[in-house]
């Protein structure tokens, strides 16, 4: 396979992967306009409670799933508990998302220990179809077909349910949504649970292409800015273009410019909060 | 005696440090429509807040059907069956107008009287039924205050709280509004009706209160006080 597609084919299984990382980022961000900088360590606590569900010999699919949700649990008892004491203020939730970053990234280094878990591709999802004369590994296509699932669901929930419908209500007018009988405080707790349980599953579904280890909760969390950044905070579809976008700055650069691979990463971010701050997709809030 | 649909006990409520609620008490019987008036910032909006949960009584009680409400978190007056039609309409503006409807809706009570659908709102105004898929904040004055009401009604309400329903909108508009009052009305609705104009009011209430700074200043049948009476002329003062 030649060098330019093998990079594509990277590029787009690390768009899926970053999707599945900012989509609950961005709605998170967008919905509740808190900027959870803990969320890179959502997706590196989950990749390693997939591993260890993986080194128990569980099936892939369910230790991905098992880890969103253990993720769900940990993310909702975060907002019930301390987020919520600190709705509308910034500072202070940067400050304890923050906090919770460090330690939790101290925590996994006392368990997991500093060298890192790569866990084997299972074996249903290894080798490569062939298609025009050349090999795509299935791997990779599979984490690109889940984040387009996820997104199309996403997407239908928000745009198309009664629940997508009380969670933007909550969003446009909190006391009125209140007063029409929503409950806007549990609404926004789900809606931080399932961002959790997004990056943990990613954080999962990456582990046998980035593996786990230290350090990769601070090298995720600045990807799913940039992406939601250039995307538009709260928009889904801003997230998966973005995500992909994303992808093919990161794996190109680095191929072919790696003294400057955060140049070309950050400057369409740079780029985008001068030109255009409310993202390629984002609406305007008047 | 029997209880009132909606009773406010000797309501005292703040924001910050301003006293806007003295002593407030006030009932609606079952079926009545009741008028609240007063200048602007006589406190009849704030005693609907307080009603349905959004401003803290610092004291007196509110009870719905003689129950208790006055603690209880905003959504869940709303499941007793007290809704609002806020003052400024305050849609939900990056909604459709189905979904405006749609989220506020609420199984009625087992007292089976009233059931409103989207189908049901709908028919009662059919301008929402042709803008059903358009985003809210692209209704003119008139639908929006439609679709607040309309809002209302999903949540199958025994009382419901209208503030200032006629604000800022056009004359025949005004007319249509009142017309589906006097519907609710007819259909047995508890209503409390808030408005700056007396002679709205009075051709419909069946009880009058008056709010002047807080405290209310009169109280009682709309039979027993004409629009021209010194004291309506006093606190009103729009003559």
């Amino acid at each position: 396979m030649n060098l330019w597609l093998t990079l594509a084919v990277n590029s787009i299984a690390l768009g899926g992967l970053l999707f599945l990382l900012s989509a609950g980022f961005s709605l998170i961000f967008g919905l509740m306009r808190i900027p959870n900088l803990m969320h890179g360590s959502f997706f590196m606590l989950g990749a390693y409670f997939g591993v260890t569900f993986l080194d128990r010999g569980m099936n892939f699919w369910l230790a991905a799933i098992a880890s969103g949700f253990a993720m769900a649990l940990i993310g909702a008892m975060v907002e019930r508990f301390f987020l919520k004491r600190l709705s509308g203020q910034e500072l202070p939730q940067v400050l304890l998302t923050l906090g919770f970053s460090f330690i939790i990234a101290d925590l996994c280094l006392l368990i997991w220990t500093g060298d890192p878990w790569q866990p084997t591709t299972p074996a249903h999802l290894r080798g490569a179809v062939q298609a025009a004369g050349m090999f795509f590994p299935i791997y990779r296509l599979v984490i690109v077909g889940v984040a387009v699932v996820i997104a199309i669901a996403l997407w239908l929930m928000v745009d198309w349910t009664r629940l997508g419908a009380m969670i933007r209500a909550g969003v446009d007018d909190a006391p009125i949504a209140r007063m029409v009988g929503i409950k806007v405080s549990q609404l926004f707790t789900l809606i931080f649970a399932l961002g959790a349980a997004l990056a943990a599953f990613g954080g999962v579904m990456g582990a046998p292409y980035l593996s786990v280890y230290p350090g990769l909760d601070a090298e995720m969390l600045p990807l799913a800015l940039i992406v939601v950044i250039l995307g538009g905070t709260g928009s889904l579809l801003g997230a998966l273009v973005g995500s992909f976008l994303i992808g093919f700055l990161y794996n190109f650069g680095q191929a072919l410019f790696p003294d400057l691979a955060y140049v070309i990463l950050f400057l369409p971010m740079v780029l985008v909060l001068v030109l255009r701050p409310q993202g390629l997709f984002g609406k305007v809030v008047p | 005696m029997a209880t009132s649909a909606l009773c406010l006990n000797n309501i005292d409520a703040f924001y910050g440090d301003s006293h806007i609620l003295q002593k407030v008490s006030f009932a609606l019987q079952e079926g009545h429509l009741l008028g609240l008036l007063g200048r602007n910032g006589a406190g009849k909006s704030t005693c609907m807040n307080v009603t349905v949960g959004l401003l803290p009584a610092r004291a007196g009680e509110v009870l719905v059907f003689g129950q208790d409400v006055t603690a209880y978190p905003p959504e869940r007056i709303a499941s007793c069956g007290v809704a609002l039609v806020p003052q400024g309409r305050r849609i939900f503006k990056s909604l459709t107008v189905r979904e405006n409807l749609v989220v506020a809706a609420r199984k009625p009570g087992n007292d089976g009287k009233s059931a409103w659908s989207v189908e049901t709102v709908f028919e009662m105004f059919p301008r929402l039924r042709e803008r059903r898929s358009q985003l809210a904040a692209h209704l003119s004055g008139g639908e929006q205050q439609m679709l607040a009401i309309g809002r209302a009604l999903m949540n199958n309400p025994r009382v419901l709280l209208m503030d200032e329903p006629s604000e800022g909108l056009a004359p025949q508009i005004v007319l249509e509004v009142m017309s589906t009052i006097r519907k609710l009305k007819a259909s047995g609705l508890s209503i409390v009706l808030v408005e700056q104009s007396p002679t709205l009011v009075f051709e419909i209430a069946d009880d009058i209160v008056i709010l002047n700074s807080g405290e209310v200043a009169f109280s009682g049948a709309a039979r027993d006080i004409r629009p021209d009476d010194p004291r309506v002329v006093q606190y009103l003062g729009v003559f």
